[in-house]
């Protein structure tokens, strides 16, 4: 279709919309946000009968490609420290995918632009579309890669795992809440614009280094349909902007949906990265310099900062902080060695770090060794069954990290730890900005504003909660963490499994009491507290020598 | 020159693949060979590709989800409350698309009736089809089927896209995604169509739909029931006033009984391929309504109330749906070659409806017989 027939076409399909007389449709999801003073622009000029052959020859691509992978043997030669990790990534990243597509009506009650309606329409398609490529591609794995234990009870352990937990703000925060908070602000300009650049751009160039080219024959056809729905976001961006009413949520917006962003996918998409490959080239680049390049330059540079001459204020304290947690205070590190802490409650194995790996770790990340080596090293040497118990209930100088309520990674950057008793309960917060968002952001009121339609944060947060005071061996199998023979586990703290003896089961685990450290915190006296945050903030968590 | 004569060549840097060994098979060990997704019974023996993308990704504290929600709207619970509908069911997650739609069915499907739609479209400017449209019929696509385009149109954007949202399971969420889809393609094709005809003939009139649908007296209680329809806060009766009522008696009564019987007489042989698909589309996603609605009826423990909520939904959705069909009538004397009265497509419309009703557990409301 040539562009003036495209147009032509456009103009035309704009006529189908209409201004109600009998009845106006339902608004379902309300928003603080005003828009009667918005300019209405559809910059997506996406027409379904051109939209489905394309869709359809980028399909045929990646299956074509699936079928090329599996009789070319391509499981010969993928990494299985990298596929462990799939088995995290693709049983969380289905469901915000599938979250965006039921966002989208969201987004259409709360803007009044008929005109953009239709992409965002569209966007439901696509997101329909990544949701089920993605858990079709799980299955190609589960079914020709070594190990499909992890794999096979994918969408039941996303929903009862820790880390699924943390994965599924990424989706909720999409559908929940304020529609413009949602559906444009965290989900569009934020996680879209931003963040799928790691997720589906840089850890996919990841796996082809670690024999796994699926994942960016698939990414990178999802990643495809991204800049479209980049367009929505930044469309109904400019309407907010129009009303300067709209500035104070636009602000606060900006701030939770940023730092959510930041502590939830650089915490999996860095582990993934950082600790999932072998590709220990020096050359290679790091996850804080793909992050500099890809989200510090590409999206803020070159995207939230020319929003500021519409007036809005950026966070540039929040970006510059998660720059700075990323490099100098070892952000993803440390979530690495809580995954790691943590593995008898994971669904994947990981394994375990090694001089090569060590030698590029602090060639990229200078003091990591100092911090983080001894740690590995202890890793390894409890990684059998037999004489020892599982890394995290051995004396090895770690100390179980309390979880942040609101973002719910745990508080890892130990100095920042923030303590407060919000609606009568003691909570710990990773961080000042996570601490702001449960007690002042998701909140009905804000800077003296009615801010009805905005979300709570609601649910069990705490998963250690669930299984406070019980016996770790029963917790795994309550969680159906078991292979088939009924004793197996499917984490190990290594990938060997060529030996029986080498693999924990549920005896191994049997006897060990698991406790909650929000509970614990809840149980103490003030002055018991006020000397435990003191401690905690000063204890460097690092394994003695 | 000398610079580029002694200048070291760069070193390209990739990394070594490595034999890793770590295909299927490759050694024998606890769950080496559990290689079926094992959180959900399939329906059958082995579960479709259709059920291994769909179940559960959506999750459910009934289910799986151990921690809850965790994230709220601001007046109630988030996630997909249960109680977003009036009808209950023991186990919403029994319902399975018949059409086993996925991403892949998506594209291949409708890329299929787009190619359709384009070719027919081109032999007809090739052999100057709408030549021999007489000015009636020039009229009455124009105006009509330039009408019922916006309620295409509406339908898709605001039914079912925002059902979509709604419902407690994937499985429904994404069967009335693929409806939505469905609805704004054929809503666009029929623009498109009414573009290409106002390019074509110098006596099509290709924006009289606005006003047709706006203000035309035939067409006002059809808009008024589409409207109506999006106002729908519960999505299950949102669901069961469009696809169970709306289409049969509006929508099928336009499509069906009138546009695909007598535009052929009237020297047309291309709207019916454009029309039909949207039929043919219609068919399908009456397939899943039809099987969703047929659950809830049968439910052992709210089988009884869901008939009768259903019972009030037809009572309240019917009469206007009838207004509606009746307030056409006179569009059925526009075109120059009447091959059948209102009674006829009327009463076949009543028939199929009935149909439906029956096959879903339904009584047919006394209103039809009005």
């Amino acid at each position: 279709m040539s562009r003036q027939s495209l147009t032509k076409a456009h103009n035309k399909i704009t006529e189908l919309s209409w201004e109600p007389t009998f009845a106006t449709p339902a608004t379902r999801f309300g928003t603080d946000y005003t828009f009667e003073k918005a300019p209405k622009k559809d910059p997506l000029k996406q027409i379904m009968r051109s939209y489905f052959p394309m869709e359809e020859e980028k399909d045929n691509r990646v299956f074509g490609a699936m079928d090329g992978a599996i009789r070319g043997n391509m499981f010969r030669q993928v990494q299985q420290r990298w596929l462990e990790w799939q088995k995290l990534f693709l049983s969380i990243i289905p469901f915000p995918e599938i979250s965006a597509a039921r966002a989208m009506p969201m987004a259409i009650d709360a803007v009044p632009n008929p005109e953009i309606h239709n992409g965002l329409a569209v966007q439901m398609i696509d997101e329909v579309r990544h949701s089920t490529i993605q858990m079709n591609l799980k299955k190609l794995y589960m079914n020709n890669y070594i190990d499909p234990a992890g794999f096979d009870i994918t969408e039941k352990a996303f929903a009862n795992n820790y880390a699924g937990t943390i994965g599924r703000q990424f989706g909720e925060g999409f559908i929940t809440g304020d529609a413009i908070t949602a559906a444009n602000i965290y989900l569009t300009v934020v996680a879209e614009t931003a963040f799928t650049n790691t997720l589906f751009v840089a850890m996919p160039d990841e796996a082809a280094a670690n024999g796994d080219y699926l994942l960016p024959t698939v990414f990178h056809s999802v990643q495809s349909d991204e800049s479209r729905h980049i367009s929505n976001g930044y469309s109904i961006l400019l309407m907010a902007l129009a009303d300067e009413r709209n500035r104070p949520l636009l602000e606060r917006d900006l701030r939770y949906a940023w730092w959510n962003n930041h502590c939830v996918v650089d915490a999996a998409i860095g582990t993934f990265i950082e600790y999932g490959t072998k590709d220990r080239r020096k050359d290679r680049e790091s996850y804080a310099e793909m992050w500099r390049r890809w989200i510090y330059d590409d999206y803020y540079r070159s995207y939230l900062l020319p929003l500021e001459k519409y007036g809005l204020v950026i966070p540039h304290d929040l970006v510059e902080e998660a720059w700075n947690r990323i490099t100098n205070k070892f952000y993803v590190h440390r979530v690495a060695q809580f995954f790691a802490t943590g593995w008898p409650v994971n669904y994947w194995r990981i394994d375990g770090m090694t001089d090569a790996d060590f030698e590029w770790f602090e060639d990229k990340y200078p003091g990591w060794y100092n911090q983080f080596g001894k740690w590995w090293e202890s890793y390894n040497r409890l990684r059998y069954p037999g004489r020892n118990k599982p890394i995290a209930f051995e004396e090895v100088g770690y100390e179980y990290p309390h979880r942040c309520w609101t973002c719910m990674v745990p508080c890892l950057v130990r100095e920042d730890l923030v303590v407060d008793k919000v609606d009568e309960q003691w909570r710990t917060y990773c961080s000042e900005t996570c601490a702001w968002t449960d007690k002042v952001a998701f909140r009905p009121e804000y800077e003296g504003r009615e801010t009805p339609n905005m979300g709570r944060l609601t649910g069990q947060r705490e998963w250690e909660t669930l299984h406070h005071d019980r016996d770790l061996a029963d917790i795994v199998k309550d969680l159906g963490y078991v292979r088939d023979d009924g004793k197996t586990l499917i984490p190990q703290p290594h990938l060997d499994l060529d030996d029986q003896k080498k693999l924990w089961t549920l005896d191994d685990l049997r006897g060990i009491r698991f406790a909650s450290p929000n509970v614990t915190l809840n149980e103490m006296t003030d002055s018991e507290r006020e000397e435990w945050a003191a401690a905690y903030r000063a204890n460097p968590n690092v394994c003695p020598a | 020159m000398a610079n580029s004569a002694t200048s070291a060549p760069k070193v390209r840097s990739f990394p070594k693949v490595e034999f890793t060994d770590s295909e299927a098979g490759a050694l024998e060990f606890p769950s080496s060979k559990s290689r079926t997704y094992n959180y959900f019974k399939p329906a059958k023996l082995r579960a479709t590709v259709y059920e291994d993308v769909t179940v559960d990704v959506q999750p459910d504290p009934e289910r799986h989800l151990s921690q809850g929600w965790i994230y709220g709207f601001g007046d109630g619970p988030g996630g997909y409350p249960q109680e977003w509908t009036a009808a209950k069911s023991s186990d919403w997650h029994a319902f399975l698309d018949p059409n086993e739609e996925w991403e892949q069915t998506i594209y291949r499907n409708n890329s299929a009736v787009v190619r359709q739609v384009s070719l027919c479209l081109e032999n007809a400017k090739r052999a100057g089809a709408y030549g021999n449209w007489n000015a009636a019929w020039q009229k009455f696509i124009a105006s009509n089927l330039g009408a019922w385009m916006h309620a295409e149109n509406g339908m898709a954007l605001h039914v079912f896209t925002s059902i979509q949202r709604s419902g407690p399971t994937n499985m429904i969420n994404t069967a009335v995604a693929v409806n939505a889809a469905h609805k704004m393609r054929f809503a666009q094709d029929l623009a498109l169509f009414n573009l290409d005809l106002s390019e074509s003939l110098d006596t099509f009139d290709g924006s009289v739909h606005k006003q047709v649908w706006a203000s035309a007296e035939e067409w006002q209680p059809t808009r008024k029931v589409v409207e109506e329809l999006t106002a729908v806060g519960d999505w299950a009766e949102l669901l069961f006033g469009t696809n169970v009522v709306f289409e049969q008696l509006v929508g099928q009564l336009f499509r069906s009984e009138l546009v695909m019987q007598i535009a052929a007489k009237n020297g047309d042989y291309i709207t019916p391929t454009i029309v039909g698909t949207g039929e043919h589309d219609y068919s399908r996603d009456l397939g899943y309504t039809r099987a969703l609605f047929r659950l809830l009826t049968r439910d052992e423990q709210f089988g009884e109330s869901n008939r009768e909520l259903f019972g009030q939904w037809l009572a309240k959705w019917v009469p206007p749906c009838l207004d509606a069909a009746h307030a056409l009538q006179p569009i059925w004397s526009q075109p120059a070659e009447k091959t059948l009265t209102f009674a006829d497509s009327l009463g076949a419309t009543k028939e199929k409806f009935s149909q439906l009703l029956e096959e879903i557990g339904l009584d047919v409301p006394k209103e039809l017989e009005k």
